[in-house]
């Protein structure tokens, strides 16, 4: 490390380089553990927004459809705050929809520190069921039981390569 | 080691030059003084190597390729160590067999040497292609080697996901070519970084050591001459969790000496 970076590290300009590794790494195994190329997965969110938005009316601003992975399971996590529902929707809508889909096999929970956008989306939306939401995700094995229109999960089976 | 039940066991990486031969040889040597009957074969029909390592290059007169062919008893293609005479190895043929070779010859060899030896080491091929598909296909278990690089675990994340749908088990890791200093800085990936992002049991940690490239310049693995350098330790470490014994992993904050007397320095003179 020389003199200069050592600087820049006390005065937090620049940071670890191993944390810009790990990071750079976690990111680009969750592609390659699942296979999908940021095209794929543009066209897969078009998609899901395209079907939820038939349902109810999502904050588009605030959509966030990204991989993630932990301990060799990569999960696609779909954060779609919603406005409010559509009259198709059943009663009781809470404020945002999360969408797992596992890419491996093993069932193994979600991240568990998702934050929902609870500030953003909480106050134009409707409330009911949202306290439920806000405090925990359902991973997709708790969610097959809860189809209700307020979470919705898929789970895929595509196996790590 | 239960007498009739020999282990067959993948060493591999993906990528090249993380130090797969380098880890077969020394491990092989260091099963062997331990009293493992070893044969460690080169599965790298392209690239061969380990002959050379091993400091066996001049006396290889049959390959795996003549064995597969009936041209010659495998007795007489094996090399036997001259100082270990509990370590054989069978070379591989020459890169034309690439062609040829299937996954059927290699459990073939692999199977012949089954009787005579407690451990087999396939040194595997870089490369996720037909050599690495014919070297897993005859191992039951695997050690997969890496470096806290990006690309080369990377490459690794990519061969445990081949290993896992190839069934092998268990897989174990083994993180080379460490520098503690660089990793108290903050400017390597740590051991955690690694064992956590690849999610594999860590069965040995290898510093940086210069001695490694001394000894392959000689053809004389490290573990021949004994625990006299940090790897040669590391090795035979590895050797040991191998064969089931409990064996601490060393704490990379405090391997090398010239890190703790950094450390101590440093001690002194930071100022808040």
């Amino acid at each position: 490390m020389t003199l200069r970076d050592t600087i820049n590290r006390l005065l937090g300009l620049q940071r670890a380089s191993a944390t810009t590794a790990r990071e750079r790494l976690q990111l680009v195994l969750a592609h390659d553990r699942s296979d999908l190329n940021p095209e794929l997965l543009e066209q897969m969110r078009r998609e899901i927004l395209e079907v939820v938005s038939r349902y109810v009316e999502i904050d588009l601003d605030e959509v966030d459809v990204s991989l993630e992975t932990e301990d060799r399971v990569t999960a696609l996590v779909a954060n779609l705050p919603i406005r409010r529902a559509k009259a198709v929707a059943q009663p009781g809508v809470k404020t945002s929809l999360s969408l797992g889909v596992k890419a491996a096999g093993l069932a193994k929970a979600e991240p568990a520190d998702r934050q929902k956008p609870e500030a953003v989306s909480g106050a134009d939306s409707q409330s009911a069921g949202a306290q439920a939401a806000e405090s925990q995700q359902p991973g997709p094995q708790e969610a097959q039981a809860d189809t209700a229109g307020e979470t919705a999960n898929l789970e895929g089976s595509q196996s790590l390569t | 080691m239960t007498p009739h039940r020999t282990r067959n066991i993948l060493i591999c990486s993906g990528k090249g030059g993380v130090g797969k031969t380098t880890l077969t040889a020394n491990l092989g040597i260091a099963l062997a003084r331990q009293g493992v009957r070893t044969a460690v074969l080169d599965a790298d029909f392209g690239l061969r190597n380990l002959d050379l390592l091993l400091g066996l290059e001049n006396r290889i007169v049959f390959t795996a390729q003549e064995v597969l062919a009936g041209s010659c008893r495998l007795e007489q293609a094996l090399v036997k160590h001259k100082q270990e005479p509990n370590l054989a190895l069978l070379p591989a043929g020459n890169p034309r067999m690439l062609e040829w070779l299937k996954p059927e010859d290699m459990q073939a060899i692999v199977g012949m040497l089954g009787p005579n030896f407690d451990v087999v080491l396939i040194d595997c091929p870089a490369g996720i292609e037909d050599g690495f598909k014919n070297a897993v296909s005859a191992a039951q278990e695997a050690i997969v080697i890496t470096t806290p690089e990006v690309s080369a675990v990377r490459d690794a994340d990519r061969v445990i996901g081949l290993l896992n749908i190839h069934g092998i088990k268990p897989i174990q890791l083994v993180l080379n070519r460490v520098r503690p200093k660089m990793m108290a800085n903050q400017e390597m990936l740590s051991v955690n970084d690694v064992t956590d992002i690849l999610a594999l049991p860590l069965l040995g940690l290898v510093v940086e050591d210069e001695q490694v490239i001394v000894s392959t310049n000689r053809g004389e693995p490290l573990t021949l001459s004994g625990s006299g350098s940090p790897a040669a330790q590391a090795y035979i470490n590895v050797a040991r969790r191998l064969r089931g014994e409990d064996v601490p992993l060393p704490d990379p904050a405090k391997m090398g000496r010239g890190l703790r007397a950094k450390l101590g320095r440093l001690m002194k003179t930071k100022i808040f």
